[in-house]
């Protein structure tokens, strides 16, 4: 991960791809939940604001966890404030799905779908990890998950097979962020490193499982499957897409122009 | 499923322990069941309240009129001998 020049680059990690392996599952959650967080009192209905805002409280318990772990692994004196608030964009190395835009209703379930149903599956295969700590906070949130991918699953289900228009909208969700799912399920040279130490997941495992889930419940909510599309990959490796500079400037404006506030 | 683009009421009732009654908590908005249930969860059992979940659609609730007040309830009041008043109750039974 050479690319990483930057003041968090963890010179003086013991082991910096736990490290990266670590703030890749946080920084995917913290920016996922940001997103969510962007429907507070927008939601289509009151009962659905809440909804998304406690799967956004889900996520940031998790990526607190997750980035504490991260600080400690970086065998440098920062905290979990730092790397949320103090990172520039080619410093987060979430994954670029979680960054889209909400879009209308059905581009935020359609994408927390696929996120849930690769999540679900990750989680699962980190409680067994050799690593105690991504095994304990895995263990924990992996009943989280769950209950997310009931929620996302039951309403791609009333989009898909709903009206006229609700079926055209999700549709058009699943043809649109279909290329962002590559990157969730297709390992890199560091997922296989950690892979085989014992401690990261199985992502070719995870696909298989996640495509054939996937496809049945697309085809059981009247989508169509998108044939094969270009995949869109660079997030875990600091390369976003055009959205992700306005969500941190909205995220860390505070934090930034006035340092060490509290409230 | 029954695909709707109805957003109907639903009363939730929760039951905060086993042994105790299904209580009344408050109404939501849901498109179908499976969905208030879901809702329910969000909105009422956040905070670890409830061991159970039971949504009914408002629709269904039958409820007496105000106007009935007197007939319905009154005539229990002065006839003492049907409250179980008269028995002092062991100080082990919580949920009386």
């Amino acid at each position: 991960m050479s690319q990483h020049t930057t003041t968090f680059t963890p010179a003086t990690a013991a082991d910096a791809d736990l490290y990266y392996y670590v703030l890749r599952q946080a920084d995917t959650a913290m920016v996922l939940c940001q997103r969510l967080c962007e429907w507070v009192a927008k939601g289509p209905e009151l009962e659905e604001d809440i909804a998304l805002t406690n799967i956004g409280l889900d996520l940031i318990g998790q990526a607190r966890s997750l980035y504490q772990y991260a600080a400690e692994c970086s065998g440098q004196p920062i905290t979990d404030d730092d790397l949320v608030f103090q990172r520039n964009e080619r410093q987060w190395v979430n994954c670029l799905l979680v960054e889209q835009p909400n879009g209308n209703f059905a581009d935020t379930i359609v994408r927390q779908y696929f996120f849930d149903a690769w999540h679900k599956a990750f989680l699962t295969q980190l409680t067994t990890s050799k690593d105690e700590t991504l095994a304990a906070v895995a263990a924990k949130s992996v009943k989280e998950s769950a209950y997310h991918l009931r929620h996302s699953s039951s309403w791609v289900e009333r989009l898909g097979a709903g009206t006229e228009l609700s079926n055209e909208r999700a549709q058009k969700a699943v043809d649109d962020l279909w290329a962002f799912t590559y990157e969730l399920l297709t390992p890199d040279e560091l997922d296989e490193r950690m892979q085989v130490r014992g401690v990261g997941a199985d992502l070719v495992a995870i696909r298989a499982d996640w495509e054939r889930s996937v496809h049945q419940h697309l085809t059981r909510s009247e989508l169509a499957v998108p044939s094969e599309v270009f995949p869109a990959t660079g997030g875990r490796n600091g390369v976003h897409s055009q959205h992700m500079g306005y969500l941190l400037a909205e995220m860390q404006i505070l934090a930034r122009s006035m340092p060490g506030c509290e409230w | 499923m029954n695909p709707t683009n109805d957003y109907s009421m639903w009363e939730v009732f929760i039951r905060s322990r086993r042994g105790l009654d299904h209580k009344h908590v408050g109404s939501l908005r849901a498109p179908d069941a499976e969905m208030a249930i879901q809702n329910a969860r969000d909105l009422y059992t956040r905070r670890s309240e409830g061991v159970s979940i039971w949504v009914v659609p408002s629709q269904q609730i039958v409820a007496s009129t105000p106007g009935e007040k007197e007939p319905l309830f009154d005539p229990a009041d002065d006839k003492i001998y049907r409250h179980p008043t008269f028995y002092e109750l062991p100080a082990e039974l919580e949920h009386m």
